[in-house]
């Protein structure tokens, strides 16, 4: 359903113009591209989305001019923003609960894609643009949240950048390209201030591409069926504009919730201790939106033949991203939207379970037992008693020393060393490897044999025809 | 005929249909469950120790700092805490601004000049000291991180001026902490020189109890208790963590109210809009 451009210049200027540069013209297609007159509301986040990297890119720039990419004065000058900028406290925590804002957007916009089908024919194009946008948004995110050279600034860029030495051979010279030198540091934190300031123009130029893109087929919409004449849309302005202004202003609403009252609860407290290279925080955790992928990095935890357990762990974390890009060929089902695929939707809410599973672990500690059959063998006055009894209970039964764990008890004001032998515990570590298995399960197998053997409801015939039936049911 | 079929029916439009909209407000009342949920979970510190959890005047989305008790929070960090901490990013004049411990101009210059400061070079280029004033920083009680360490057995006095943000609890964990000084439970294996608190993540902690009953002097008759001085110095603290919290619920509130206003009138904007659409 491609659309002509309709608009004839009005005025001698506009004539002139158009001639030359027709970008009225593109401006009256904007505004009067025909959109199916059934989206809902998961379509507004289109606009949201670029609402948010419009104000990231806003506020970015206000933040540049204060503050200083040096691992002695960043911290400083981040706290500087917050004292003595006017409104610079309100700068910040935009741009800082932006981006978490930005990525809650972008998952609501990806999984109303996979419902209703949104990457398959005429789509995928589309489709693969937003997952390159998603990739550098990431990127972005990740070099941002180093920039206030905190704790987890730090140790977050030594995890992620020592992650490229698990490649074979060329990993440790790619690994101190990235760093500039031989460990996180000055060179790494400006590399990274100047790329974190230029992903955004290149998704930026993305979204155009994405948009264009979109621009061609046109929009999907709930019911997956193609729209057919003018009957099934509507103009994009006024109509869809008046629901993307109030989709966006319910979506402010909640922004200004965590910017105003709670605007470091989605961050970590130790970032606001200054990045020391000589002290390991006790957990380090990525941003909340990136750790579904923490979670598949962490789950592989065995070699698999001739690739070790941290290259496994890699591989596995990109392999879940670069799935995304291939999607529209593992869906076999010529029926795009949920609506009609009974089997689909149900293993879709199941899919988004999972992610939200992933998340879960991802912010946990692997070794956190989830269930467990134990037997505690008893309490002892202190930890060396406690080790005598472990020496004696191995000898005597036929359990192994890693089968036992020591705690520390206080009970009545006395201090007590408490032992447990572990007969079977499932941790964080087996949940997470449980999960990316069926992630990788929901594209590799349930998609490509659900489009076989599914057997879906009829699709209505038109796109006014089934808004008129649902008013008259 | 289909148009007209289309544009007759005078139908409830999308914005009038429970049953439209009523996916997206189950969305909205996880996510606000969810994000009360993530609020209300007892802070923990290292260790799992639940904290102490005390009514702070600020913690209300309109809340806002009790003046009076920020006064008090500032002598008791000037008198007990500055003695090994100390609060480089936080400037005499701060003291007077608004939405802080508002002391008069006249008060901060005469806080500032009980300390001095090197500054110079002079017109012959040699150093001199001289009076602080309220552009600069509250003095700090070391010259350097090894200087600290070396008075302090090896233990580094974090600086004060984030503390409360960065610790998990915030607030709470100040107050927990500095009141959760108490006798190590028989048999617990301490390290020489080490101190047992309840709510510190080993239990261990360099610091010594620093607070005791009546150590400073309160003049406007509220009680001088170490749970008083915790209440307190941990209210400063929030405080030179987040100077510009009071503007932030203000604006905040305004922000609120002009957004619900703005989704009310476009979602009569709509209805109006879409009523011959749907």
């Amino acid at each position: 359903m491609s659309h002509e451009i309709t608009y004839t210049p009005s005025n001698a200027f506009t004539r002139w113009l158009d001639e030359r540069l027709p970008i009225m013209g593109l401006a009256h297609h904007m505004l009067e591209y025909p959109t199916p007159r059934n989206l809902n509301y998961w379509w507004t986040f289109g606009g949201i989305l670029t609402f948010c990297l419009l104000t990231q890119i806003v506020t970015g720039i206000i933040l540049v001019m204060h503050y200083t990419p040096h691992v002695d004065l960043a911290f400083n000058s981040v706290e500087h923003i917050m004292r003595d900028v006017n409104y610079g406290w309100l700068i910040r925590y935009v741009h800082a609960n932006g981006a978490s804002m930005f990525f809650l957007a972008v998952y609501i916009h990806m999984f109303r894609g996979l419902y209703y089908g949104s990457y398959k024919a005429p789509r995928e194009v589309l489709w693969i643009l937003g997952v390159i946008i998603y990739l550098l948004m990431m990127a972005a995110a990740f070099m941002g949240y180093v920039l206030p050279w905190g704790q987890m600034s730090f140790w977050g860029a030594t995890v992620i950048t020592n992650l490229f030495g698990a490649i074979p051979l060329v990993g440790d010279a790619i690994r101190e390209w990235l760093w500039g030198g031989f460990a996180v540091g000055n060179p790494t934190l400006q590399r990274f201030f100047s790329l974190h300031y230029l992903i955004p123009f290149i998704i930026l130029g993305v979204v155009v591409l994405h948009i264009w893109a979109l621009h061609v087929p046109g929009n999907n919409n709930p019911l997956g069926i193609s729209v057919k004449d003018k009957q099934d849309t509507v103009s994009f302005h006024p109509y869809m504009t008046v629901k993307d202004a109030l989709g966006l202003t319910v979506f402010l609403l909640l922004f200004a919730y965590f910017v105003f009252f709670n605007p470091n609860v989605l961050g970590h407290a130790d970032n606001y201790i200054e990045a020391d290279p000589l002290q390991t925080p006790p957990h380090i955790v990525p941003e909340w939106y990136l750790l579904p992928f923490y979670a598949i990095l962490r789950a592989i935890t065995f070699d698999i033949g001739p690739i070790d357990s941290k290259l496994g762990g890699v591989i596995a974390m990109f392999g879940s991203i670069a799935i995304l890009f291939v999607l529209p060929w593992l869906d076999t089902s010529k029926v795009r939207s949920a609506r009609f695929r009974p089997l689909f939707r149900q293993f879709f809410f199941l899919f988004v379970v999972v992610c939200l599973g992933l998340g879960w672990a991802g912010g946990q500690s692997p070794d956190r037992t989830i269930f467990t059959s134990s037997e505690v063998i008893g309490t002892y006055e202190s930890a060396a008693e406690a080790d005598a009894a472990i020496a004696e209970a191995v000898s005597q039964t036929d359990a192994t020393a890693d089968m036992f764990k020591k705690h520390d008890v206080i009970e009545g004001g006395v201090y007590g060393v408490e032992v447990e032998r572990v007969d079977y515990a499932f941790d964080v570590a087996s949940l997470s490897l449980v999960l990316t298995i069926l992630y990788f399960a929901y594209f590799l197998i349930l998609l490509p044999l659900l489009g076989l053997i599914e057997k879906t409801k009829p699709l209505p015939e038109s796109i006014s025809k089934a808004v008129l039936a649902e008013k008259d049911a | 005929m289909k148009n007209e079929a289309l544009n007759q029916a005078a139908r409830p439009c999308v914005f009038t249909r429970l049953s439209r909209v009523a996916p997206y407000i189950a969305t909205a009342a996880i996510t606000a469950l969810g994000m009360m949920f993530l609020a209300s979970v007892p802070a923990k510190a290292a260790g799992n120790v639940e904290l102490k959890h005390a009514d702070w005047s600020f913690e209300a989305p309109f809340g806002t700092f009790d003046r009076s008790q920020l006064r008090r929070g500032y002598k008791v960090y000037k008198e007990v805490c500055a003695a090994c901490h100390s609060m480089d990013l936080v400037k005499f004049r701060n003291l007077a601004e608004e939405g802080g411990p508002e002391f008069s101009e006249a008060q901060v210059k005469a806080l500032a000049a009980e300390y001095e400061i090197e500054d110079g070079p002079d017109e012959y280029g040699d150093m001199f000291m001289r009076a602080r004033e309220p552009k600069d920083p509250m003095p700090a009680p070391f010259a350097n991180e090894n200087a600290a360490r070396a008075a302090n057995g090896g233990a580094y006095p974090p600086d004060f001026s984030v503390i409360v943000k960065a610790r998990s609890g915030g607030a709470d964990y100040i107050y927990s902490l500095l009141t959760g000084y108490e006798e190590p439970p028989q048999g617990f294996p301490m390290s020489p020189g080490m101190n047992y608190n309840a709510y510190f993540g080993g239990h261990q902690i360099a610091m010594a109890n620093p607070l005791f009953d009546e150590i400073v002097e309160y003049e406007d008759g509220t009680p001088m208790t170490v749970d008083q001085y915790a209440r307190d110095v941990a209210a400063f603290l929030t405080w030179a963590s987040e100077p510009k919290l009071e503007a932030r619920h203000q604006l905040g509130f305004q922000v609120m109210v002009f957004l619900a206003v703005l989704a009310g009138l476009l979602y009569f904007a709509g209805r109006k809009l879409w009523a011959d659409k749907h």
